[in-house]
């Protein structure tokens, strides 16, 4: 067991970890921050990704014990004071997400893709989250969440004929 | 009581809704199974097979018994009859061949992956790790693997069956009265017509639902509770209590939030029924959560055909006949819908189009591999694929556009409703419609002329244009069809509408959403139908005991079959309030008018609200002598017909001719669905669903090696697009009402999913036409394209891992991936 101190979402925690623990384990198992979720065991998926630091990681290929002295943003603590990240509020104006499973770690991957390039174009968002996989949207509109975040104009003419539809 | 009321708001179907479930679901308050941690719970390894087919000699659990932490190690000899069995709900046929399926085989292992024994532990890892040390002994058997040469019965898969073929499932349309006799159609076509001849490979798929599924079991208190990440909770209770003799009441199932399904967790699983029975057995509870290795090696797989195909049709390209003869891969067992999923194709082969005469064979047949079952469309894409790659085989004989030759073939618009060669009624549909406006979207003449100068000037990059109009029945099912094919349950849908004391609305669905946006369609359905507040309704779902009845989600059927029962619940809810509204306001009941929620006494600003009067039955102080004080009610709808969506899909793509890469260039499709509730979930519906069936087309394949070890077991091997493999899409709709269901809806779960593989195979193969190309097998890789371009049939089959996208080196492996290093 290796002793451990870190500040997750905010607040200062300490435990005696196994070295083999990865961080996920240590957020979901020890800390109850279960928002992170696991989708692999090859780190292809990304549905784990949280901030390490301010970079976004794959916390299920980092173990706890790399954590030590860090600083941990998970989804958890994203919004702030009730207030949801615009990225999280982008992703529901966008219907960005529709089982939520990959929603974790889209968010997180898109929040730190957003603060190293603030106007992404398409191209740079389909690479930028090219490490997330989401079985459920087919990513079109996970890229508009991206694009509405960083207040860029979708001017995607599916989207206009998506508002024309009569019912 | 309000005297006059709010003029009622917009009408909620049809607008865009922001969803209610995702503020919990973009803040990390989720409630996945594998989140879930009970006093005392202990965790499950699976101990698996590493071979394909072999008798079990031994199995040694006597060091693992005493690792540390270990609670227990069981085999299926322990567990007995309490393991209970996976059951096959539909024999396809009378005589159908059915191997016994046991959660954890005894004697004999059927395919790579099945579980053999299972380490219960304080912890998950102290499970795995004990897991490695179950020492067991198997004596290797030949197995049968390729689809083809098991249908021989040279190896078989279940030596005691002696056969490996399941079932022979055959319609006629001479036979059944509902068109002519196909093999006179083709002769004549060999004398004066055309006649196409093909054969084609649906390659095997997987679901890859992101969430890996989990289970939890508590067995203490009254009721064993059964938290599991499935799309069919009252479909699982019920196969639980019928298999192991513990009473249906005595169980209760929980879908908790559950990370998509696709098919993929419609099944009652072994993992499923092994939780259950070490629950029972140590009265503690346990948790079983899979890694994505054994998610991909023993969750049940799609497709994986081989379709042989002969169309005739005259000299001018009308079509005589069509006939389909299919070899369907089962797998190791029959699943739960297993050979119903070829079968629920057997209605669509004639598609959109007036065939005269149609006949459809389909053998199933059983391998030494991952059972297969129902994934995204399950029959109808397959069908699809293949009609829709003939009808562009025939335009390129009559060297003619693929859209005329369909136009030549297809059921006009004032020919609706039309009675198909299948047998089915269509109700309604308009398909020059939807084909001239997806024309429009995708730049169809221009594409063709950009096509034509590429040609010409020899261009190494060539486009190529495909072409996919569709139709597909869904919303599964009317209960007496369902019957009439020999399926074990009905197919009707469940729904309560609860009117509590504040005004607020409880409404209980039977259909269990996994991410299709149920909570927020119908709340809409209801927020008009009943006139009260969108924010007023809150839907329920997933729980045996909060819904006790229903049949869960799949065959787009929630919003079709589960949507209608909510309306009809809606209406008997205001019958109900009727007695009470006349009854408080000293009116006549016939005086009264319901419109926005409110009854009003006509000709007077005299009224009360829904909402009102459900405080007042909730008070019960004064109501009619011959009312019961209560507002609440149910209803079961069965439907009388499927629905039959349909659309047009165009795909353009760019083929790199000395690579063999293929870019997709636009995508453009105008589905037809009838009447939309939330345009919004319904184009996430439709992006999604076409990624799925592109990567069919492109990517994806579930390869397995020579020893029947699953090749493609990790997201490096099995390759999933990611956001930069895919482009972003032009969807649109026309809208002919369904004329089956109230709300004039038809489904869209599975629509992209079945029309854009051929329309992306179509395009490909375009694209390289000229080159003397006709076909390319699924996959359509760089390797398989560019060797049809260098002269190789087909593309050859393929090697290793379909086209592994991710550096393998990076990767950790699986942590108890039995098929790795298990065999020693
Ligand atoms: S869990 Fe898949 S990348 Fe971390
Ligand atoms: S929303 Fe389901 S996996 Fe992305």
């Amino acid at each position: 067991m290796t002793r451990i101190s870190l500040t997750v979402d905010g607040a200062r925690v300490a435990d005696d970890v196994e070295p083999r623990m990865l961080l996920v384990q240590y957020l979901r198992e020890r800390l109850g921050k279960t928002g992170t979720v696991i989708g692999c065991d090859t780190s292809n998926c990304g549905a784990c990704t949280v901030h390490l630091d301010g970079e976004s990681v794959k916390s299920c290929n980092v173990l706890a014990v790399q954590a030590d002295g860090c600083e941990v943003t998970t989804i958890e603590g994203l919004a702030q004071d009730g207030e949801l990240h615009p990225v999280q509020e982008a992703f529901r104006e966008c219907h960005g997400l529709q089982c939520g499973f990959c929603t974790p770690g889209m968010v997180m991957q898109s929040v730190a893709l957003l603060k190293e390039n603030p106007q992404p174009s398409e191209e740079e968002i389909r690479l930028g989250l090219e490490g997330n996989l989401c079985r459920c949207t087919g990513y079109h509109n996970i890229v508009r969440a991206v694009q509405h975040a960083a207040g860029v104009s979708t001017g995607s003419t599916s989207e206009e004929q998506e508002q024309g539809v009569t019912a | 009581m309000t005297a006059v009321q709010e003029p009622a708001a917009e009408r909620e179907i049809g607008r865009e809704r922001r969803r209610k479930e995702d503020q919990r679901l973009i803040t990390g308050r989720t409630r996945w199974t594998d989140n879930l941690a009970l006093p005392g719970m202990l965790h499950l390894a699976m101990v698996r097979s590493p071979f394909a087919h072999a008798k079990i000699v031994s199995i040694d659990t006597t060091e693992a018994k005493n690792a540390t932490n270990v609670v227990d190690v069981v085999t299926g000899a322990d567990l007995g009859e309490a393991q209970g069995a996976c059951i096959n709900a539909w024999a396809i046929t009378e005589d159908q061949v059915t191997p016994p399926h046991l959660p954890m085989p005894v004697d004999r292992v059927a395919f790579a992956g099945e579980v053999v024994a299972v380490v219960v532990a304080r912890s998950a890892a102290e499970a795995r790790d004990a897991a490695e040390l179950v020492d067991v002994e198997y004596d290797e058997l030949p197995a049968a693997l390729d689809l083809k040469h098991a249908a021989t019965d040279e190896v078989l898969a279940h030596p005691d069956l002696g056969t490996n073929k399941s079932a022979f499932w055959k319609f006629d349309s001479a036979e059944a009265g509902t068109g002519g006799d196909v093999d006179a159609a083709i002769e004549k076509a060999r004398t004066d017509g055309i006649v196409i001849e093909r054969e084609y490979r649906q390659q095997r798929l997987i679901p890859a639902f992101m969430e890996p599924r989990s289970v939890v079991v508590d067995p203490t208190g009254e009721q064993i509770t059964v938290w599991s990440a499935t799309q069919v909770p009252h479909i699982l209770r019920f196969a639980i209590a019928a298999t192991t003799g513990v009473p249906e009441s005595k169980i209760r199932v929980i879908a908790p939030d559950v990370g998509g399904g696709f098919g993929g967790k419609l099944q009652q699983t072994p993992e499923e029924m092994i939780a259950f029975a070490v629950a029972r057995r140590l009265g503690r509870p346990v948790k079983f959560t899979e890694t994505r290795s054994e998610s991909l090696m023993t969750a049940h797989h799609g497709r994986d055909q081989w379709q042989k195909l002969t169309m005739s049709a005259e000299k001018d390209g009308t079509v005589t006949g069509l006939k389909v003869e299919l070899l369907a891969d089962l797998g190791a067992y029959v699943a739960i819908v297993g050979g119903g999923v070829p079968v629920l194709g057997a209605f669509m082969f004639n598609s959109i189009y007036k065939f005269p005469a149609y006949q459809f064979n389909c053998q199933t047949v059983l391998t030494n591999k991952t059972w297969t079952d129902a994934y995204r469309g399950a029959g109808r894409p397959e069908a699809t694929f293949a009609i829709e790659r003939l009808m562009d085989e025939l335009a390129a004989e009559l060297g003619e556009d693929p859209i005329e030759v369909r136009r030549r073939n297809w059921i006009d618009a004032d020919e609706f409703p039309f009675t198909t060669v299948a047998g089915l009624e269509y109700d309604s549909g308009d398909y020059e419609k939807a084909t001239q406006r997806a024309m429009e979207m995708l730049g169809y003449d221009e594409l063709r002329a950009e096509q034509k100068r590429r040609r010409e000037s020899g261009d190494r990059v060539q486009l190529g244009i495909g072409v996919s109009t569709f139709t597909e029945m869904c919303g599964l099912a009317p209960s007496r069809v369902l019957g009439q094919l020999n399926y074990g349950a009905g197919g009707w849908e469940h729904a309560s509408v609860r009117m509590l004391a504040t005004g607020k609305v409880e409404v209980v669905t039977g259909a269990s959403a996994h991410g299709q946006g149920h909570e927020t369609a119908f709340s809409q359905i209801v927020a008009d139908r009943l006139g009260v507040p969108f924010e007023d309704v809150e839907v329920l779902h997933g729980d045996t005991q909060v819904a006790p009845k229903g049949l869960d989600t799949y065959g787009s059927r929630s919003l079709v079959v589960g949507g209608e029962a909510l309306v009809k619940a809606v209406d008997k809810v205001i019958d109900k309030a009727r007695p009470l509204a006349a009854h408080l306001l000293e009116a006549s009941a016939d005086d009264l008018e319901y419109a926005g929620g409110r009854f009003g006494v006509r000709g007077t600003d005299q009224g009360i609200t829904i909402q009102e009067l459900a405080t007042a039955a909730f008070a019960a102080h004064s109501y009619p002598e011959d009312m019961e004080p209560s507002l609440d009610a149910d209803a079961t709808y069965d439907p009388v017909n499927f629905n039959y969506p349909h659309g047009t899909h165009l795909c353009a793509v760019e083929v790199d001719t000395e690579t063999g890469q293929v870019s997709m260039r636009k995508y453009a499709c105008c589905d037809d669905i009838g009447n939309i509730i939330n345009p919004l979930i319904v184009a996430g519906q439709v992006h999604g669903g076409l990624v799925q069936g592109i990567a069919q087309a492109l990517w994806e394949e579930a390869v397995y090696d020579d020893a029947g070890t699953l090749v493609s077991g990790s997201f490096t091997d099995y390759l999933l697009p990611t956001a930069a493999d895919t482009i972003s899409f032009d969807i649109d709709h026309t809208t002919s009402p369904s004329l089956t269901n109230t709300l004039g809806t038809k489904g869209v779960g599975e629509a992209g999913t079945i029309a854009s593989t051929p329309a992306v195979v179509n395009a490909v193969v375009d694209a390289v036409r000229h080159l003397g190309i006709d076909d390319i097998t699924m996959p359509c890789t760089p390797e398989r394209v560019w060797r049809a371009i260098q002269g190789v049939a087909g593309g050859g089959a393929t090697e290793g891992a379909a086209m592994p996208h991710f550096d393998s080196s990076t990767g950790m492996e699986g942590t108890v991936d039995r098929t790795t290093g298990g065999a020693q």
